[in-house]
């Protein structure tokens, strides 16, 4: 037992020597700290008074700055440490604050070493008051910031970039504004320069028209006219070149005045149309063709009414609301698109307008337009409409077909020409409309 | 427009007592005159107030325009005085304020009785073409602009809803270390930039009241060559210098201050 019991001795004794030098290790460790600590501790100390003056200071700083302490304490103050950029922060935002709170903490300055080199550095300062509460010094830390600062200034340099990405792309968003309406503007003016600006006054006849532009961005391909030919007779177009913008606006320029000068020659619509796709075959022979659906025809004014003569050129089929109440389309069979068929084929149709008769042309955009229950507008749907609504007078049914129009909302999404012609009833009083 | 609670205008003191606006520099508030206000409280009515674009002013008041020159702070000290409407008004201005007060009272000088200059300098930029010591070079100052930009990181978003006014959520003024002179850093710095490179040095000649210049006895920002200039332009002016260290007396040496605004707002005319 006592060999056990010595031997249990012995490792006891031994277990507390081992003790023991851990103890004697880690107080070696706790009398070095308070001093050493505030001399090389990973960060600079500063004491000063409540004026800056620099009262002590660790030897951590010292080196970072590569001053002796006698050069400091005594003689210099805080500020003096700083650069001037920082010597005019402490004095407006540093100082101040610190007075007032008693405290700040985190502010980033930079210090001026011995050798003109610059420290970033993180500043945190206390006030120590006395027991009466009235401040006595001031104590400092200063964090070595100098990787913060390179990794903070790239920040800064990317929220100026940012910032001034930001202010680019303001200004290039308003310039293009600005480039938009210039160009809606310029679309306006070209888009009336291809209609009438307003239709003429034909005797015993009532005429009336509306434009509804696709988009205020792009001109569209819609046409019509209505003008004087020889022998008091009148000549009249409406068509839909196909495409939109100034290609389209080129053709619909060169259909327009080729009609005009056709009917000028020769009052026959057949000729005129053939005359028209003639011009379009040779303007645009090879390269991207452009073609055109059109109605054209001829007025002619009789002691019972106004007899028309139209050809129909791929047209939409115009409409007649009678005076007695009911409504027809006028078909042209068999007319082809005009510009684009080597052997085109265009039909006549005619038809007397009596008191109260008037006639209707439109372009697809009003057949083909999304109704807001979902299917497309149909020419059915337009006859239905147009058999409740005869009989009425040229401005009366485009009043009607606006407000159809306009129903539709965005569904109406092509460009829409109405050109209606009518011959007063006997009893009413109705002026052009345009 | 109502530039009471633009611009945070704080007044206390005896109700018939003489009028003084205490007007603060760049770089802080009103809160700079804490420590001389309870002494002046006991004689005079003691105007406060922020500018726009400091302490709590409202921002959206703020436009680069106006606050890019001394004239559009000395519409914010104008348009205090005339909603108020105040007369023979002791004007207190710290640092640039000082500057700030000759443009107000060269434009209403029938509200201002005195100026008390703390800390002023016409100019921070030396002149060696007119041997004038304002202390600084171009440069400096776009060093000082840099420490503002570098402190930006510090200014955190939170501080916004604060200097907005935001009752419903009380808890933000709490979690802030810096609540006092809190202001947005686009506005410090234009502010910096307005008054850094003012230079009001033609404008001294317009002073017609009397004028006492507070000066410290050892100033980073305001030397005494500054002072002495400013003394020198305005005929008839007092100079005092005060045994205080710093840009601030009014919070190195808040009793010495005090006691001499009082002597000279008090002092007959």
């Amino acid at each position: 037992m006592c060999g056990t019991a010595d031997g249990e001795h012995e490792r006891e004794t031994g277990h507390d020597s081992v003790e023991e030098a851990e103890r004697a290790q880690f107080s070696a460790l706790l009398e070095d700290s308070a001093e050493d600590l505030y001399e090389h501790a990973p960060c600079g100390y500063l004491s000063t008074m409540l004026d800056g003056q620099i009262a002590k200071v660790n030897t951590t700083l010292l080196d970072w700055l590569g001053y002796t302490r006698d050069q400091l304490v005594g003689r210099r103050r805080f500020a003096d440490l700083l650069t001037v950029g920082g010597k005019l922060y402490h004095e407006t935002h540093f100082a101040p604050l610190l007075a007032m709170q008693g405290h700040l903490s985190g502010i980033a300055l930079e210090l001026r070493a011995a050798d003109g080199s610059r420290l970033p550095v993180l500043v945190t300062s206390t006030v120590k008051t006395g027991s009466d509460g009235q401040p006595l010094l001031i104590r400092t830390t200063l964090f070595d910031a100098r990787d913060r600062r390179a990794y903070e200034q790239e920040l800064l340099r990317a929220r100026k970039s940012a910032e001034q990405a930001q202010s680019q792309a303001e200004t290039a968003h308003q310039e293009a504004e600005t480039e938009r309406a210039r160009l809606q503007q310029v679309v306006a003016i070209l888009q009336k320069s291809l209609l009438p600006p307003q239709l003429p006054q034909v005797p015993g006849l009532d005429a009336a028209s509306y434009y509804h532009p696709a988009s205020v961005d792009e001109i569209g391909g819609d046409f019509y006219d209505l003008f004087a030919l020889a022998g008091g007779r009148w000549g009249f177009f409406l068509g839909d070149v196909c495409g939109k913008g100034p290609e389209a606006a080129s053709a619909t320029s060169l259909i327009r005045y080729t009609l005009r000068a056709a009917f000028l020659a020769d009052s026959d619509p057949v000729q005129a149309l053939a005359t028209v796709h003639a011009a379009l075959h040779e303007r645009y022979a090879g390269e991207d063709p452009r073609y055109c659906t059109a109605i054209a025809g001829t007025l002619t004014p009789r002691p019972d009414g106004i007899a028309v003569t139209l050809a129909g050129g791929g047209h939409p089929s115009a409409l007649l609301l009678r005076a007695d109440g009911t409504a027809e389309f006028l078909p042209t069979p068999g007319g082809t698109l005009v510009g684009i068929l080597p052997r085109p084929h265009f039909s006549t149709a005619h038809t007397l307008l009596g008191p109260g008769d008037t006639m209707l042309l439109y372009t697809d955009g009003l057949t083909e337009a999304r109704t807001q229950a979902g299917p497309r507008y149909s020419e059915e749907d337009l006859h239905t409409f147009a058999a409740a609504l005869a009989p009425a007078g040229a401005a009366a049914t485009i009043n009607a077909l606006q407000g159809l129009l306009e129903s539709f909302g965005a569904g109406l999404d092509d460009d829409t020409a109405l050109l209606a012609l009518g011959v007063p009833a006997a009893n009413t009083i109705e002026g052009a409309a345009g | 427009m109502d530039a009471v609670s633009r611009n945070n205008v704080k007044v206390t003191g005896p109700v018939d007592g003489p009028v003084v606006m205490l007007a603060h520099g760049f770089g802080c508030d009103q809160n700079m005159w804490r420590l001389v206000v309870p002494q002046l409280v006991e004689h005079f009515r003691v105007v406060l107030f922020d500018y726009v674009g400091s302490g709590n002013a409202d921002p959206s008041a703020w436009n680069r325009e106006r606050y890019s020159s001394l004239e559009g702070y000395a519409d914010d000290v104008l348009e205090i005085c005339d909603q108020l409407d105040l007369t023979d008004v002791v004007f207190v201005g710290h640092s640039v304020s000082a500057m700030v007060g000759v443009l107000a009272a060269a434009r209403r000088p029938h509200r201002f009785a005195k100026l008390i200059m703390v800390a002023p300098s016409p100019c921070y930029i030396d002149d060696p073409a007119t041997g004038y010591t304002g202390g600084f070079t171009a440069g400096d100052i776009d060093e000082l602009l840099e420490s503002l930009d570098s402190n930006y990181l510090g200014w955190s978003g939170a501080m916004a809803p604060v200097i907005m006014g935001n009752p419903d959520r009380p808890e933000l003024g709490q979690e802030l270390t810096n609540s006092f002179c809190a202001t947005d850093p686009v506005m410090a710095s234009v502010f910096a930039h307005t008054t850094f490179h003012s230079d009001s040095r033609a404008d001294l000649a317009s002073v017609a009241v009397p004028t006492l210049v507070l000066e410290c006895s050892q100033d980073v920002i305001a030397p005494r060559e500054a002072g002495a200039f400013v003394h020198a332009a305005i005929p008839g002016s007092r100079l005092v210098t005060l045994d205080a260290t710093g840009h601030c007396p009014q919070l190195s040496a808040p009793q010495a201050t005090g006691t001499a605004i009082m002597e000279f707002a008090g002092a007959a005319r």
